[in-house]
C-alpha cells in the first residue's frame, strides 16, 4: 500500500498571489494537498512578471520567482471580473474544494461571490483562510500593500542597521515569511478541528499582526518600561565579540562570530593563538569585553582578515566557538549542510528548464514532503480542471473561452 | 492559578511537553495559544532563558523576563531534571499520555538519555517528537553552534542586509529561532493531523538555518538563473538593475516607497505622480506622467531604467516628503491608495490605530503582581476556535503540585524526596 500523505484529503482552491499566500499553499501541496491556483493573465501574478527570468528574457512562464512559490500546484486562469468565470470558481468550491485561501483586498472576494458567507451556504464545513497586509477589517485594511512595505510598517527596518546611520531595510518581503507559517498552522488547526467535529470556519490573518509576534518583547518593553528599542548594528546586549568581520578573499568575504561565555572566549583566544592583547585584563570578563567592544572588534578583525571565512568558521566551530560565514546566493547553493538536507530541489519546468526549488525547512521521518511537479504555466491545467474535475463538455469549455472567462 | 478548567481552541485535546529553551520556545507558544495543554518542562531553578532581558519594570528577576513572558503564554510549568534516572522515569510517565514533545537540545542528546523518538515511540506509538536545532539532526554542521547572528549569516539573510560600506547586518532583535519555532509549530500540527488518520506519530527535524533561507525571497533563484548575487544596499535595494531607494526620509522619520518601475513599484506611481502634480512638485517626474497610462507593464521595466533617471526621481521624492510627517503621509497614502507606509518605530507600533481598532493588543492578568499587563495578541482570528492567550507564562515550578500530585498521583512524601534529590 502506498504511504499516506499528510494532506491527501485536503483540496485547496487558492485565490492568492505574490508571496505570502502562494508559499502557504505550496507548503500544503508539498505535504500532499491538492491545490488549484486560480490566476488570470489579465492581471498577472506580479511574481510572474519579475526577475529572475530564464536567460534574462521576460515571459509569463519564465520567472523562477513565481516558480519557487507555486510548485506542486495545478493552475487555472479565470478572469474573475466576468460572471461566467465567477461561476466556474464557485463550482470549484461547491463541487471540489474543502479549503479556500485568499489574499485579496477586502471586498474583492465578496464582489465575485467567493466570500466565506456566500460559500458556506453551499459548503457549511468549508475552511476559508483570508489574509491581507493589515487584515480584512479596520480603517487601513483597504490599503494595497506587500511584504517589502510590510517590513518597514511592522517596525523591522527601524531596528536594523547602524545607530549612526539611517535604517537598513531587512532584505525582501520579510513580513510575508513570518506570516505564511502562521497561516499554515492556523489552517491545520482548523483541519484538525473539522476532522474532530465536522465543522469548518473562517480564519482571518493580518500579516502585520502575525509579524509583530517576532517583536513582542521590545513592544512590551516600550509599554512597560517606556524604552524604544533602536538599531545597534550586529551588537548584542549580552555578548562580545559579537559582530561580522571582514575576511580574506576577493569581494564580499565576511564571517559572523558570537562569543557569549567565558568558555567560548577562552577557546576563541586559543584558536587565534593567544596573542598578547587577549591577556589584557580589560578583556578578561564579559563586562570588560562589552565595555571595550570597539577596540576588541578591531583586534578580532586584524586576525580574521588573514583567513577565508570558511576556514575561520570551521576552526572556530571545531573549538566550540559560534561562527558562520556570511553566505551569498552562490554560497547557499554550494552550502554542504543545506545540500546534505536536500534543500535545493531541481525540477524540470517546461519553459525554464531544470532549476532550483525548495521544500519546507523540516523533515518528517514517516511522511516525507514531495515536490510533485514544477510550477504551472499560465492556464496549463484549464482543460484538466474544467473537464476532468468539473465534468464540463467541450462545448461548455468553448463557451467560456469565447466569453473571455479563461483569460 | 489552577488550570483545571476545560481548555478551549482547536487543539484543546492535545498535550505537548515543551523541553525547548529560547531556541524552540516559539513552537510551544503557537500551540498553546491555539488551545493545546503545553507543559513547559524546565530544569530545577528555571530555564536559563528566564534571564533574557529586558525585565518588567527593569527589575532583573527570572519571574519578570519579558522574553519569557511573551513566548510562554498559555503554558503550564513543571520543573524536572531529565538528566537524573528518576527524572527520566517521570518524563516517560508524562510522555505516555502526551501527544507531542518539542525539544531544542543538541542533536543526539535526547537519545543519550533514552528519551529520543525511538524510545518514546515504544511507550507511545502516537507521539510526535519535534526537534529544533541550528542546522538539523544530521549533516556536517549538526554539532555546530548557531546563535542568532550565525544563523543570519549561514541562512543568507545577512549578506543582503545592511549598508554596503559596512559589514552585513542582522535585525537587532534576534529572529532566527523564531522562524525555526514558527515552522516547527506547523510541522508538529501536520504530524498530529496525519496521526488522526494513522494513529502513528513520527519524528520531525527542523533546521533553523533552513528556516532562515525561507525568508530570502528569490536570492537563490537569482544565482541559479542569472549568476547574480543579491547584495545589501542599506535603505536602498540592490536586486539587479539600478540601485533604488526603498526608505525615504521625511520630517519625523522614514517612509517606505518603491520608486521607479517594475510591476510592483508601478502600482502606486500614477496616484503618486498625480499627488505631486497637485502640489506642483513633480520635479523629475515632469516627463513621466505616462505612469498614469495603463500600459506601464512593458514600458516601465525597472531594469531598463538608468541610474541617473532613478536618482533624479529619488531626489524629487525626498523633496516632496521632506516637510511632511509620517502621519500626514500615511493619511494621504490611505486616501489615495498608494503603497506608501511609515517605517514604524517600536513606539509607533504600540500606538498604531489599525491595531487598536482591531483589538490586537490584549490584557493578560498577572495575579502575582496584582496587575493586568498588555501583550501582543493572536496572530490570527478564527471564528470557531479562536486562538487566545489563556494565561500568563508559568512561574518556576508553578504546576508541580497540580501535575505531579493531581495527575501523576505522586504523594507529598515522594515529591519531597524528589526535591531533595534535585529531580524536581
Amino acid at each position: 500500500m502506498e504511504k499516506r500523505r499528510i494532506f491527501e484529503d485536503v483540496k485547496i482552491a487558492d485565490f492568492t498571489w505574490l508571496a505570502v499566500g502562494p508559499v502557504a499553499t505550496k507548503f500544503m501541496a508539498n505535504l500532499g494537498a491538492t491545490v488549484i491556483h486560480v490566476e488570470s493573465g489579465t492581471r498577472p501574478d506580479l511574481t510572474r512578471v519579475s526577475y529572475p527570468y530564464k536567460d534574462f528574457q521576460a515571459g509569463i512562464n519564465r520567472s523562477a520567482f513565481f516558480a519557487l512559490y507555486n510548485d506542486s500546484k495545478y493552475g487555472i486562469t479565470l478572469n474573475l471580473r466576468l460572471p461566467q468565470a465567477q461561476e466556474v470558481a464557485q463550482r470549484l468550491v461547491y463541487e471540489w474544494a474543502n479549503v479556500v485561501v485568499d489574499a485579496h483586498l477586502p471586498g474583492h472576494m465578496e464582489k465575485w461571490g467567493l466570500d466565506y458567507e456566500t460559500l458556506r451556504k453551499e459548503r457549511p464545513d468549508l475552511i476559508h483562510l483570508a489574509t491581507a497586509l493589515q487584515g480584512k477589517t479596520g480603517p487601513y485594511s483597504s490599503m494595497p500593500g506587500h511584504g517589502m512595505a510590510g517590513v518597514s510598517l511592522a517596525g523591522f527596518s527601524e531596528i536594523t542597521g547602524w545607530p549612526d546611520r539611517e535604517p537598513a531595510v531587512p532584505f525582501g518581503a520579510y513580513t510575508d515569511f513570518i506570516a505564511f507559517p502562521h497561516m499554515v498552522s492556523a489552517l491545520i488547526a482548523a483541519l484538525i478541528h473539522r476532522k474532530k467535529t465536522g465543522k469548518g470556519q473562517y480564519i482571518e490573518l493580518s500579516q502585520l499582526e502575525a509579524s509583530l509576534q517576532f517583536l513582542a518583547p521590545p513592544i512590551m518593553d516600550y509599554m512597560i518600561n517606556g524604552r524604544v528599542m533602536t538599531r545597534m548594528g550586529n551588537r548584542s546586549p549580552f555578548a562580545a565579540p559579537h559582530a561580522i568581520y571582514r575576511c580574506q578573499g576577493e569581494g564580499e568575504k565576511w564571517c559572523a562570530i558570537a562569543v557569549s561565555t567565558d568558555e567560548e572566549w577562552q577557546s576563541f583566544c586559543n584558536v587565534i593563538g593567544n596573542p598578547a592583547w587577549t591577556k589584557d585584563p580589560k578583556f578578561s570578563t564579559p563586562e570588560g569585553r562589552k565595555e571595550n567592544e570597539n577596540e576588541l572588534d578591531e583586534l578580532v578583525e586584524q586576525w580574521t582578515v588573514n583567513y577565508p571565512p570558511e576556514e575561520i568558521m570551521t576552526r572556530l566551530q571545531e573549538a566550540g566557538v559560534p561562527a558562520g560565514a556570511v553566505e551569498s546566493g552562490e554560497d547557499l547553493v554550494a552550502d554542504p549542510q543545506l545540500n546534505h538536507r536536500g534543500t535545493h530541489v531541481i525540477l524540470e519546468h517546461p519553459e525554464i528548464g531544470p532549476h532550483i526549488y525548495q521544500p519546507p525547512p523540516y523533515r518528517f521521518s514517516k511522511t516525507p514532503h514531495e515536490l510533485t511537479m514544477p510550477a504551472p504555466c499560465l492556464g496549463q491545467h484549464n482543460e484538466y480542471i474544467l473537464k476532468d474535475i468539473l465534468g464540463m463538455s467541450d462545448d461548455e469549455v468553448a463557451e467560456l473561452l469565447i466569453a473571455g472567462a479563461l483569460e | 492559578m489552577a488550570d483545571t478548567g476545560k481548555r478551549e481552541g482547536a487543539l484543546a485535546d492535545y498535550r505537548v511537553l515543551d523541553l525547548a529553551d529560547d531556541r524552540g520556545v516559539y513552537c510551544g507558544k503557537v500551540l498553546a495559544d491555539l488551545g493545546a495543554d503545553v507543559i513547559k518542562i524546565e530544569p530545577p531553578g528555571g530555564d536559563p532563558s528566564r534571564n533574557i532581558g529586558p525585565f518588567y519594570k527593569d527589575t532583573p528577576d527570572p519571574e519578570k523576563s519579558l522574553h519569557w513572558w511573551a513566548y510562554n503564554t498559555s503554558k503550564r510549568g513543571l520543573t524536572l531534571n531529565i538528566e537524573t534516572a528518576d527524572g527520566q522515569d517521570i518524563f516517560r510517565k508524562l510522555a505516555k499520555t502526551a501527544d507531542a514533545v518539542v525539544e531544542s537540545f543538541p542533536p543526539g542528546f535526547m537519545d543519550s538519555l533514552s528519551l529520543g523518538y525511538s524510545s518514546l515511540s515504544q511507550i507511545n506509538p502516537g507521539i510526535v517528537v519535534t526537534s529544533i536545532s541550528p542546522f538539523g539532526q544530521t549533516g556536517p554542521y549538526k554539532d555546530w553552534k548557531g546563535p542568532d547572528l550565525v544563523g543570519w549569516a549561514l541562512g543568507g539573510q545577512a549578506f543582503t542586509t545592511g549598508d554596503e560600506d559596512r559589514p552585513p547586518c542582522r535585525i537587532s532583535f534576534p529572529q532566527a529561532y523564531l522562524h525555526a519555532g514558527n515552522h516547527a509549530a506547523s510541522a508538529t500540527l501536520a504530524a498530529l493531523y496525519n496521526r488522526e488518520f494513522t494513529g502513528e506519530g513520527q519524528h520531525i527535524d527542523v533546521s533553523m538555518q533552513e528556516a532562515v533561507t525561507w525568508t530570502l525571497l528569490c536570492t537563490i533563484q537569482y544565482w541559479d538563473m542569472m549568476k547574480f548575487n543579491m547584495f545589501r544596499g542599506g535603505a536602498k535595494r540592490r536586486m539587479g538593475g539600478p540601485v533604488a531607494r526603498v526608505l525615504f526620509p521625511c520630517k519625523d522619520g522614514y517612509m517606505s516607497f518603491l520608486i521607479g518601475g517594475g510591476q510592483l513599484a508601478s502600482i502606486s506611481m500614477p496616484a503618486m505622480v498625480k499627488w505631486m502634480a497637485e502640489e506642483d512638485k513633480l520635479g523629475a517626474f515632469e516627463d513621466r506622467k505616462d505612469w498614469a497610462a495603463k500600459d506601464w507593464a512593458e514600458k516601465v521595466d525597472f531594469w531598463s531604467m538608468t541610474q541617473e533617471q532613478l536618482d533624479a526621481q529619488e531626489g524629487s521624492l525626498i523633496d516632496f516628503f521632506a516637510d511632511k510627517t509620517k502621519a500626514e503621509l500615511y493619511e494621504q497614502a490611505l486616501k489615495r491608495r498608494i503603497i506608501l507606509y511609515p517605517a514604524s518605530t517600536i513606539k509607533d507600533l504600540a500606538e498604531n490605530i489599525q491595531l487598536k481598532e482591531r483589538g490586537f493588543y490584549v490584557g493578560v492578568e498577572h495575579a502575582e503582581l496584582d496587575e493586568t499587563v498588555t501583550y501582543v495578541g493572536s496572530p490570527c482570528k478564527m471564528t470557531e476556535t479562536p486562538g487566545k492567550i489563556a494565561r500568563r507564562a508559568p512561574l518556576i515550578g508553578e504546576h508541580n503540585t497540580e501535575i505531579y500530585e493531581g495527575e501523576l498521583g505522586f504523594t507529598k512524601d515522594e515529591l519531597r524526596q524528589f526535591k531533595a534529590n534535585g529531580v524536581i
